[in-house]
């Protein structure tokens, strides 16, 4: 297998001000797949396309924001083994345990220095997509309600040390840098994007005085005209568009950012481009990170730097 | 529906609104930046305010950016306010615009001095 290791990102956690508001919102206008509910009364999605159990997560809190997003590992064995590499490192873990999550086997949880916290799991239930593993169509009926990504895609981390965060992805968990925007000082980086595979992010920082903080989520769609019909989705049902339909500069992906109910900003994402990991990052000045992340309108809206949960 | 005058006291400017929308709503529909604009959902924190005068329905709010205490001295979020009168506030939330406070305090220009 020549992909191991950390394999991609694999649930996120959000906290809601309203949760049936949300739910409704998550199910009905992005359209995702609840499929479940537990003791702790979270509710429990996927995209129509996702195969295990669930990649997104809400639960009603007094604040809006994130609790913890996760990845994916190849084997119980490489979760055993980034565990103690991890704490090699030096930064302290916890396991919880088996179905504390439907579905999700035993997670290693930690805190990174921006102050957000990440799992590893390497067990979900797979629950299929709907089609079936022999002679499938290409999609079923719950590919066209509502927006209906494919997957649950990137996370955009706001918080402070990042350079700090970066290394423990880099040096234990086998991430690269794939672009990253440096400051006028020519050497601190305002904003990294880091891959585990071949996406052009899988995760991504931008520095930020306050700590554990969420720029959004990121659902991917299939085409531009996806994202388009998302902007016609969003427009019909009242929901608060940030920005675009647009592109970045910064992995070329097309993009709308827009909120939920409770003020998360998520992200209806197409495109950008395959790397590698032999390849040589992309490095964008500050002076041209309007076009880097809004490549048309090729300036920051006030709220890209301000709005955060 | 009536009309509700909204009264900014910051810049004494004052714009007409249906009780329909929120205030934060309102206000950006006709195209105005006195309260900043962030996620229109009670997350984000931005658009907090002081009213001063009337009165309101509101939603809940988050508290990273609202305590119980701001709430009961009307101290609210304008995008989770309903006015049910005319109303008075004055604006308290900020946009936060600087591109990194840690590094950009010890460079030559301030990124955010630029048009960003
Ligand atoms: S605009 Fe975000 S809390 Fe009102
Ligand atoms: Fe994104």
């Amino acid at each position: 297998m020549a992909l191991t290791g950390v394999l991609r990102p694999g649930h996120v956690q959000m906290r809601v001000l309203d949760l049936e508001e949300s739910v409704k919102f998550y199910g009905d206008v992005l359209g995702l797949v609840e499929t479940g509910r537990d003791a702790q009364n979270r509710v429990y999605f996927k995209t129509w396309d996702e195969r295990d159990h669930n990649s997104f997560i809400i639960r009603q809190a007094d604040k809006a924001g994130l609790d913890f997003y996760a990845f994916k590992v190849d084997s119980k064995a490489s979760l055993d083994k980034f565990e103690a590499d991890l704490r090699a490192y030096g930064v302290s873990t916890e396991r919880i345990p088996a179905g504390e999550m439907l579905e999700t086997g035993e997670r290693v949880r930690f805190e990174i220095p921006s102050g957000h916290l990440i799992e590893l799991y390497a067990e979900k239930k797979d629950v299929g997509n709907g089609l079936p593993y022999v002679n499938p169509e290409a999609w079923t009926a719950l590919a066209e309600k509502g927006i209906a990504p494919i997957r649950m895609d990137h996370i955009l981390l706001y918080g402070p040390d990042i350079e700090k965060s970066q290394k423990i992805f880099e040096d234990v968990l086998g991430f690269y840098l794939v672009e990253h925007v440096v400051l006028e000082d020519d050497t601190t980086d305002l904003a990294i994007w880091l891959s585990c595979a071949t996406k052009a992010h899988d995760l991504a920082f931008v520095r930020h005085p306050e700590p554990g903080k969420v720029h959004h989520v990121a659902f991917q769609l299939e085409s531009w005209e996806r994202v388009l019909r998302a902007a016609d989705i969003m427009t019909m049902n009242k929901v608060t568009i940030d920005m675009g339909p647009t592109r970045h500069g910064i992995t070329r992906g097309t993009t709308i950012y827009a909120f939920d109910p409770s003020g998360n900003r998520f992200e209806t994402y197409c495109g950008g481009y395959s790397s590698y990991p032999d390849w040589q990052p992309i490095k964008w000045t500050v002076d041209e990170v309007g076009r880097g992340i809004f490549y048309h309108d090729r300036k920051l809206n006030d709220a890209f730097l301000s709005v955060v949960t | 529906m009536d009309k509700h005058r909204i009264t900014i006291e910051d810049t004494c400017e004052s714009y007409l609104q249906s009780g329909l929308q929120t205030v934060l709503a309102g206000m950006a529909a006709l195209g105005r930046k006195h309260i900043p604009v962030g996620c229109h959902g009670g997350g984000c924190g931005v658009c907090k305010i002081q009213v001063t005068a009337g009165t309101y329905e509101k939603r809940v709010m988050s508290r990273a950016h609202i305590s119980a205490e701001d709430e009961a001295s009307d101290r609210v979020l304008a995008c989770r306010i309903w006015p049910t009168s005319d109303l008075r506030l004055k604006v308290l939330g900020k946009m936060g615009k600087s591109l990194c406070c840690e590094t950009a305090a010890s460079g030559t220009a301030n990124p955010s001095s630029k048009k960003l």
